[in-house]
C-alpha cells in the first residue's frame, strides 16, 4: 500500500474519532448546570415571555438533536461561539493566544526531542554510571509536577538569583526591536520551557535508551563495526535509524503530556498563551472558551496521533 | 520491590492516623502568618493564613492518596471487564469496545478533567470518577491482548472439558495468569492520578474543605517571593509519592520480565 493511501486511509479513520470529540462536547454544554439565557439575565426579574422569546432567538427551545446539528454546523464554518466574559467571539480570543502557545510547545518539545535523543543514545553507548545517571535523572524528573517545576526555577533564577524574568512572555513596557528584542524574548522563553520540557525529555530519553540498548545488540551493528564503520556512523545510521519508529511514536502519542503541562506552566509563568486563558476562562466560568479549548486541543491530539501513523509509516516501511 | 513498597505502606500509615498524629482542623488558621520553617514550633513554617504547613502536609497525603488508589482501583475494575469480554468475545464485541476505548484514549485527560470538574463543581468522588473514566482503556487495551493470546491454550480447553462455564474459566483460569502486567499498569495509574489531581488542585477545583497538596501549590504561586517553603514542600511531596509509585510499578515489572531477573 503507498504512503499516499494509507494516509488517506488514516485520515479517515480520524474522521469519526473528532466528530465524535465535537458531540461530547456537546454533551457537555448541553448537560452544564444553569441556562445560558438565565445567566444572561443574571437576578434582574425578567417577565416569562421575555425569557421565552429569548431562548426561541438563541434557539434554546428546539430539540437536542437539532441543536447539535447546529452546533456541527457552526464548528465546520470555524465558529467557536461567543463569550460571554470577553465580550468578543470565542475564536477571536483564541487565535490571539495560539501564537505564543505554539512558541512555548515549540521550544519545549524540540528541546526535549533532541535533549531526549541525545542523552538516550549516550546511555545506551556509554553504559555504567552515565546511563545509571540518565535512568535516574529520568525517573526522578519523570515523577515531579511541572508546575512546581516552574515555581522551583522561579525560585532559583528569578527571585534567587535575579536573572530571568519570571511572569510574562514579554517586558511590559514592549518588547525591544530586531536582535535585541529577539533575545529578549528567548530570556522570558528559557524558564517555562525548561519547565515544561522536562518530563517529555525524560520519556524521550528512556524510550531512545531502551531501543538503543536492543538495537547496539544486534547482528547489522556488529556487521558494520566489522566493516570498519566509525562509532558516529553506528549510532547516526543504524541505532538511531532503527530506534527513531519507536522513538516518533512516544513523542507523537504523548502530545496530549505538552498541551496538558503547557496549561500548568502558563499559569505558573503569567505566560499569554491557550493555557493561561483556560486557567481565566475556568475562573470566569466562561463556558464557550473552556469548551473550544477542549475542542482545539482534542482535535491537535487527534492531528498529532495521524501525524505520528504516518510519519511511523514513512520512517518503517515494514508497518502495514 | 521492597523499598518503594514499604515507604509506600508507611506513607499510607501516616495519611490513616493523620487525626490522630496531627489532631484538629489543620485549615483553621492563626495569627502566625508567614513563619519560615523551624520558627516557634512550626517543622515546616506557617502560610499566609498561619495554617501550619506540616499539618496541612500530612492531612493533605489523604486525598491524594485516596484519589489515586481509589481512581486507579476503578479504572482497574472497568479496565479488566472490558478486555476480557473484548479479548474473550472477540467478533464486533471486541471491535466496539476498543473503538470506544481508543476514543476515551484520545481525550487529552487534564483539559477534559478540569473542564467536567469545572462545570460539575469540586468534589473527590467526582475527581475519582473521572479520572477513572479516563484511564481505564490501557488496561483494557493489556488484558484484551493477553487474553487473546490465551483463549486457544490447552489449559483452557483443559476447563472447559472439565465442565467449567465461561466465566468461571476467565475469573480462575486466565485472569491470574495475566496478574502481573495489569498490577504494573495500576501501580502507574496511581502515580497519574495524583499529578492529575494536584494539577485540579492547582487549578483551585480541589475541595474547598480539605487540605490537599495541590491546592497549597496554587496558594504559594501568589507567596513565591515571600515564602519559598510553601511551593518547596507540598511539591516534594507530590513528587516523592509519585516518584514512589512509578519505582513500584519498574519493580514489578523487571519482577516478572525474565531477562531482566
Amino acid at each position: 500500500m503507498s504512503l499516499l493511501s494509507y494516509t488517506l486511509r488514516r485520515l479517515l479513520h480520524a474522521i469519526p474519532l473528532l466528530l465524535a470529540v465535537a458531540v461530547l462536547n456537546f454533551c457537555l454544554i448541553a448537560a452544564a448546570p444553569g441556562d445560558p439565557v438565565t445567566a444572561l439575565i443574571g437576578d434582574f426579574p425578567a417577565p416569562a415571555e421575555y425569557v421565552a422569546k429569548m431562548r426561541q432567538d438563541y434557539g434554546l427551545d428546539q430539540p437536542l438533536p437539532v441543536r447539535l446539528g447546529r452546533y456541527l454546523q457552526h464548528l465546520a464554518s470555524l465558529d467557536l461561539g461567543y463569550s460571554f466574559a470577553n465580550r468578543m467571539p470565542v475564536s477571536t480570543l483564541v487565535a490571539a493566544r495560539l501564537g505564543a502557545t505554539l512558541k512555548l510547545t515549540g521550544t519545549a518539545l524540540a528541546v526535549a526531542a533532541v535533549l531526549g535523543v541525545a542523552l538516550g543514545l549516550l546511555a545506551a553507548r556509554l553504559g555504567g554510571w552515565v546511563d545509571r545517571l540518565v535512568r535516574f535523572g529520568a525517573t526522578l524528573s519523570y515523577a515531579m509536577p511541572e508546575f512546581w517545576l516552574g515555581q522551583l526555577l522561579i525560585l532559583a533564577f528569578a527571585i534567587g538569583l535575579g536573572w530571568l524574568p519570571s511572569q510574562g512572555a514579554a517586558p511590559l513596557r514592549g518588547a525591544a526591536a530586531g536582535w535585541a528584542g529577539f533575545v529578549e524574548g528567548l530570556r522570558y522563553l528559557l524558564l517555562p520551557a525548561s519547565a515544561l520540557a522536562l518530563r517529555y525529555l525524560a520519556l524521550i530519553a528512556r524510550i531512545t535508551r531502551a531501543r538503543a540498548v536492543e538495537v547496539l545488540r544486534a547482528d547489522y551493528v556488529l556487521a558494520a563495526r566489522a566493516r570498519g564503520a566509525s562509532e558516529t556512523r553506528v549510532l547516526l545510521d543504524h541505532v538511531l535509524r532503527n530506534a527513531a519508529p519507536s522513538v516518533i511514536t512516544v513523542i507523537g502519542y504523548n502530545a496530549g503530556l505538552l498541551l496538558a503541562g503547557s496549561a500548568l506552566t502558563e499559569t505558573v509563568f503569567g505566560w499569554p498563551g491557550i493555557g493561561r486563558l483556560l486557567f481565566d476562562s475556568i475562573a470566569a466560568r466562561d463556558t464557550p472558551t473552556m469548551l473550544a479549548i477542549l475542542l482545539m486541543v482534542s482535535a491537535s491530539v487527534v492531528i498529532a496521533n495521524l501525524l505520528t501513523d504516518v510519519l511511523h509509516r514513512l520512517l518503517d516501511r515494514r508497518v502495514a | 520491590m521492597r523499598p518503594p513498597l514499604l515507604a509506600l505502606l508507611m506513607l499510607l500509615l501516616c495519611a490513616i492516623l493523620a487525626p490522630w498524629i496531627i489532631p484538629g482542623d489543620p485549615l483553621a488558621g492563626s495569627a502566625d502568618a508567614l513563619l519560615a520553617p523551624l520558627q516557634s514550633g512550626h517543622t515546616l513554617g506557617t502560610d499566609d493564613l498561619g495554617r501550619d504547613m506540616l499539618a496541612m502536609l500530612l492531612h493533605g497525603s489523604r486525598v491524594s492518596l485516596m484519589v489515586g488508589l481509589a481512581s486507579s482501583a476503578c479504572a482497574l475494575l472497568v479496565g479488566v471487564l472490558a478486555g476480557a469480554v473484548a479479548g474473550w468475545h472477540g467478533g464486533w464485541v471486541d471491535a466496539l469496545v476498543m473503538r470506544i476505548a481508543e476514543f476515551f484514549q484520545t481525550l487529552p485527560r487534564f483539559v477534559l478533567a478540569l473542564i467536567v470538574i469545572a462545570l460539575a463543581g469540586p468534589g473527590i468522588g467526582k475527581v475519582i470518577i473521572v479520572i477513572a473514566v479516563l484511564a481505564w482503556p490501557q488496561t483494557a487495551r493489556v488484558v484484551r491482548a493477553e487474553i487473546g493470546a490465551l483463549r486457544q491454550a490447552a489449559f483452557v480447553d483443559a476447563a472447559r472439558l472439565a465442565g467449567m462455564p465461561d466465566w468461571l474459566i476467565v475469573l480462575r483460569e486466565v485472569l491470574p495468569q495475566i496478574a502481573g502486567p495489569v498490577l504494573v499498569l495500576a501501580a502507574l495509574d496511581v502515580a497519574t492520578a495524583i499529578l492529575l489531581e494536584a494539577g485540579l488542585g492547582f487549578f483551585g477545583l480541589g475541595d474547598p474543605n480539605l487540605a490537599s497538596w495541590g491546592a497549597m501549590l496554587n496558594q504559594a504561586q501568589q507567596y513565591l517571593r515571600a515564602a519559598w517553603w510553601m511551593s518547596v514542600f507540598p511539591g516534594l511531596a507530590i513528587g516523592l509519592t509519585v516518584l514512589l509509585f512509578n519505582l513500584l510499578g519498574d519493580a514489578v515489572a523487571q519482577h516478572l520480565d525474565p531477562r531482566g531477573r
